[in-house]
């Protein structure tokens, strides 16, 4: 409230300020008119699509799962992101803490759960597949390691007649989705029906067989190779006892992949999780599974810094599984040859003028029993088995170098993706590779320019139906985020195999989808048209429209009438108006609601669907969504 | 009309008042209007007049007559007193709440139908009365609910949409207004929240009657090129006779200013109202000088606007019958009614 003297506001010009009408003269500084035809522009308004690594359309295929066509959803999605019964269940959902809804109310849109809706209940869709060419091109493919990155690739090369090969140590594919992955989040049905779509495209697998050589795959003379081997090295804890007890202390990757392929079945009764992200987890959910009856998670630092996602740790916390937060491990201790404890230094966090943290210990120490630890402190790509005299460079840090948008490597014909490209990252990344690499190793081999990028698809067009109609459901619905039902924790623990989530049954997925904002559905201004009479600034629920006299970004971002605030969002600026100002919206908070233009008597604004596809290498890959591109 | 209603969600960053209210917290039903109708925006501005203000709810009462304008009360002020009374009449109910309870706040908002054709002679009482009321006229020059026949504010020069052509001359309320005795006359445009704002905040603190003339386009039936209230005419012909600050509180004044340019008024309430005056601007004090210059930009084809007149030392109905200071709901019964003995006495003393 004005506390001072309330100020007259840069008043409408009229006769007594020289009745500055008419277009500019381009003498009034401040910001340019936003460039709306710039696609990425209103792709960026779309939070969901645009924090999404593989830019999957999510506001349509939420609208399309309200209309219960859960295949035409499932279908946007595979060929967005080729496993979305798997990303519907495991993907670290970058669209969710993006979700515009997250910024009107506490919670984002459920949208992982939402695709996951989409691939239970999307039915045969086998008929709507692309049809592989029945001729080869003649071009031969490598992939190493099975994961989702490589996977990507081979469904995105094979309709254009490459011949694929792919190479996995692991006797089946799917990479840290198979191995990492346990099956109370991710059953194997799931994983397998996603991994051997790809596969039944054409692949010929070589599984079961560990490359120890780059130099002799190249020797094969492929027309290009791609390595998705992963990060595979699980980090090691260098500190007394380690040795002494080896037998009970396992890296919990590789503990993981030995659970997955059963070759581990039971684990101690008091196991000790150390490490605090996702790895860590899932190792301490499994061993609890597994017989685990004392199970506890220890980190080094305070929980709030923990890695894992929150969710991920709710669920830990959920099915009782105590986190202790600050403490560092000191020693495992020994008796007999046998490990009965670690013994750990209490840490306290404290944050520097720049906010960086330094743990520093308490001097306080504290001794777990235990009977076997899980190791979960992070993971490296290590390559011993790619030599390095073959024109492949690798940075000071052992990483091979790799270009961020081409995916190759110092070596023509060699490209990186996944893990392996720069380290952990999630499924979701890995599938954004694939596709990059994709279009490199096409143009590669086709003789093209790598570094030219095919430029993405994108269409806008009007949603009116009639004065007060549009083809989108554009009432806002004030629901709360809806949860996710859960198994009955009893028989959950009692098998590794019983899927923890339920997902969403039909009913609730339907209230779920209804609080998507429709993001995609853009407010579109027409400066030709306006009559300023604020119709649009006073209706707005949010106040994000405004009528003002232009100025610099900062200070016209301050002067708003709620200050834009959130560097992260744009503002968009029309051209100059009769009265000499603009139309300043800020893309904040805005609920696509529509109420503008239906308050607008002249159709200046409208509300127009923006689809935005990434392109891919294939057209075929791509149908789907070229349906709904000029 | 819209199908959907407008979402109660916010945005978060929504700054509240001294009450803790949101700027949202004042509005009501949403509009039936027409979309782009002036008289939205001035609810718009009645509503961010009073959340400025601090104003709690409760202690409004917003009377209106019949039309277009006169249906705008459901569209603000949500949980304040409301009374949508008969064509023409909001005068005479406002006169009766206000001697009931004379510690509410008082808006008025009538159209150039329900007050200057059906109430113009209610309108003109209330005025003589000085009632303790902000009356907003919003004057947009035709009957819009009866498919936008002439009304009597429409200006001679001024055809109909289909191009018939208004035989008789405009009545100006304004001038009426400060000829009747208000101690408050303004005119402003819909289009134009800066200005208007802050005249409806001058309005609310004045004591005594306050009229507010605001052009407010009907983009139906008088929005059309050859209108006189249009959005397009009336930007193009808009005068400003100077600018108005509304200082809530006169403890606050903290800035020193030119004394050549600046007056200061004092309300009632504590408040204060800083006009800046412009070069060839009257003296807002003078009756005489502001019914000139009303009439001398209309005969310049122009509109005045802004802060017209002001009298700062009328009194308001209360002050002239001296009546109780207390509301009746707070005067006790016995006082309120003393009995058949207290009537005897009086009529003894009759005789």
């Amino acid at each position: 409230m004005p506390s001072e003297v309330t100020p007259a506001p840069a008043s409408l010009p009229g006769k007594a300020r020289g009745n500055a009408r008419g277009p500019s003269d381009g003498q009034i500084p401040g910001m340019p008119p936003t460039d709306i035809n710039n696609p990425q522009y209103f792709h960026k308004v779309v939070d969901c699509q645009w924090a999404c690594p593989a830019h999957t359309p999510v506001p349509e295929y939420i609208r399309l799962i309200a209309q219960r066509k859960y295949a035409a959803a499932y279908m946007l999605n595979w060929e967005s992101n080729v496993f979305p019964g798997i990303l519907g269940r495991v993907c670290d959902r970058p669209c969710e803490p993006a979700c515009r809804r997250g910024r009107i109310e506490d919670k984002p849109v459920a949208i992982c759960r939402l695709k996951r809706v989409a691939a239970d209940y999307k039915g045969d869709v086998d008929g709507m597949m692309p049809v592989m060419p029945p001729e080869k091109n003649g071009k031969r493919i490598a992939l190493l390691g099975a994961g989702p990155a490589s996977l990507t690739v081979a469904r995105d090369l094979l309709p254009l007649g490459y011949d694929i090969t792919l190479y996995e140590k692991d006797p089946a594919g799917g990479g840290l989705m198979r191995t990492n992955i346990p099956s109370f989040r991710l059953p194997i049905t799931v994983l397998d029906e996603e991994v051997d779509r790809v596969v039944n495209l054409g692949v010929h697998t070589k599984f079961g067989q560990e490359i120890t050589s780059l130099k002799s795959v190249l020797d094969e003379n492929y027309d290009s190779v791609f390595v998705g081997t992963g990060a595979p090295r699980g980090k090691d804890l260098n500190i007394t006892g380690r040795a002494e007890a080896d037998e009970q202390i396992h890296i919990g990757i590789d503990w993981l992949t030995s659970v997955a392929f059963k070759h581990t079945e039971s684990v101690g009764k008091k196991v000790i999780v150390i490490g605090g992200g996702n790895t860590a987890m899932d190792c301490c959910r499994t061993a609890l599974r597994l017989g685990g009856e004392d199970v506890r998670v220890t980190v080094r630092s305070p929980k709030a810094d923990m890695k894992a996602s929150d969710w991920e740790i709710e669920e830990a916390e959920h099915e009782g599984i105590p986190i202790f937060d600050n403490h560092n491990p000191k020693e495992f201790v020994v008796e007999d040859g046998k490990l009965v404890g670690v013994k750990f230094e209490i840490m306290r966090a404290e944050y520097d003028d720049t906010g960086r943290r330094k743990l520093l210990p308490t001097g306080e120490e504290v001794t777990f029993e235990c009977d076997a630890v899980l190791m979960a402190i992070g993971q490296d790509n290590a390559f011993p088995w790619i030599e390095r005299d073959i024109g492949l460079d690798f940075n000071e840090w052992e990483q091979p170098i790799v270009d961020k948008t081409t995916m190759m490597s110092t070596r023509p014909g060699v490209f990186f993706g996944g893990d392996s490209a720069w380290g952990p990252e999630n499924i979701i990344w890995a599938v954004a590779h694939g596709h990059a690499a994709a279009i490199s190793i096409d143009k590669h081999c086709s003789g093209g320019d790598i570094a030219d990028r095919p430029a993405p698809g994108s269409n806008l067009v009007s949603q009116k139906m009639g004065i007060h109609e549009w083809s989108y459901d554009n009432d806002y619905d004030a629901q709360h985020r809806t949860a996710v039902p859960h198994a009955d924790l009893k028989i959950s623990l009692a098998n590794l195999a019983v899927e923890v989530e339920l997902g969403f049954d039909e009913k609730l997925a339907l209230k779920e989808a209804e609080r998507c904002l429709n993001c995609d559905v853009q407010t579109v201004f027409t400066e030709s048209t306006c009559i300023e009479c604020d119709a649009c600034m006073d209706i707005c629920p949010v106040d994000c429209i405004n009528f003002t006299e232009n100025d610099a970004e900062e200070p016209l971002r301050a002067a708003l009438r709620v200050p834009a605030l959130n560097a992260d969002q744009d503002i968009y600026v029309s051209d100059v108006l009769n009265t000499g100002r603009v139309m300043v919206k800020d893309e904040d908070v805005c609920l696509h609601c529509g109420l503008c233009a239906e308050r607008c008597p002249t159709g200046a604004w409208d509300m127009q669907q923006y689809f935005y596809a990434e392109t891919q290498v294939s057209k075929v890959t791509h149908a789907h969504h070229s349906a709904y591109l000029r | 009309m819209s199908y959907i209603q407008k979402p109660a969600a916010h945005h978060p960053a929504l700054p509240k008042n001294k009450l803790g209210h949101t700027r949202r917290d004042y509005e009501a039903s949403m509009s039936t209007l027409c979309a782009g109708c002036g008289h939205d925006s001035i609810t718009a501005a009645i509503i961010e007049a009073c959340y400025r203000m601090d104003l709690p709810s409760h202690r409004i009462a917003k009377v209106s007559g019949i039309g277009c304008s006169s249906k705008s009360p459901t569209y603000f002020l949500g949980r304040s007193h409301g009374f949508n009374s008969v064509h023409g009449r909001m005068p005479s109910v406002s006169t009766g709440a206000n001697l009931a309870n004379r510690d509410l706040v008082y808006i008025g908002v009538s159209g150039d139908g329900d007050t200057a054709s059906i109430g113009l002679g209610q309108f003109c009482h209330a005025v003589r009365r000085q009632l303790n009321m902000t009356y907003i006229v919003m004057n947009n020059g035709c009957y819009g609910l009866t498919k936008g026949q002439f009304s009597a504010t429409n200006d001679k020069s001024s055809p109909s949409k289909k191009g018939q052509a208004n035989p008789f001359d405009a009545i100006d309320l304004c001038q009426m207004a400060i000829s009747l005795g208000a101690g408050f006359v303004a005119r402003s445009f819909s289009g134009d929240k800066a200005q208007m704002v802050p005249l409806i905040e001058a309005a609310l603190s004045y004591n005594g009657f306050a009229f507010l003339d605001i052009l407010s386009p009907c983009v139906t039936f008088n929005n059309h090129t050859t209108s006189t209230k249009s959005y397009e005419y009336i930007r193009d012909h808009y005068q400003m006779t100077g600018r108005l600050d509304f200082v809530p509180q006169m403890d606050d004044i903290k800035v020193e200013y030119d004394t050549g340019t600046s007056t200061d008024v004092a309300m009632h309430d504590g408040s204060m109202l800083r006009l800046h005056k412009l070069d060839d601007s009257h003296d807002v004090r003078s009756s005489d000088e502001a019914l000139m210059a009303i009439r001398k930009s209309a005969a310049a084809n122009e509109v005045a606007t802004g802060l017209l007149y002001i009298n700062d030392e009328q009194r308001d109905l209360h002050d002239v019958l001296a009546t109780d200071g207390r509301p009746l709901n707070s005067i006790p019964m016995s006082e309120l009614c003393p009995g058949s003995d207290t009537l005897a006495k009086i009529n003894k003393s009759l005789a």
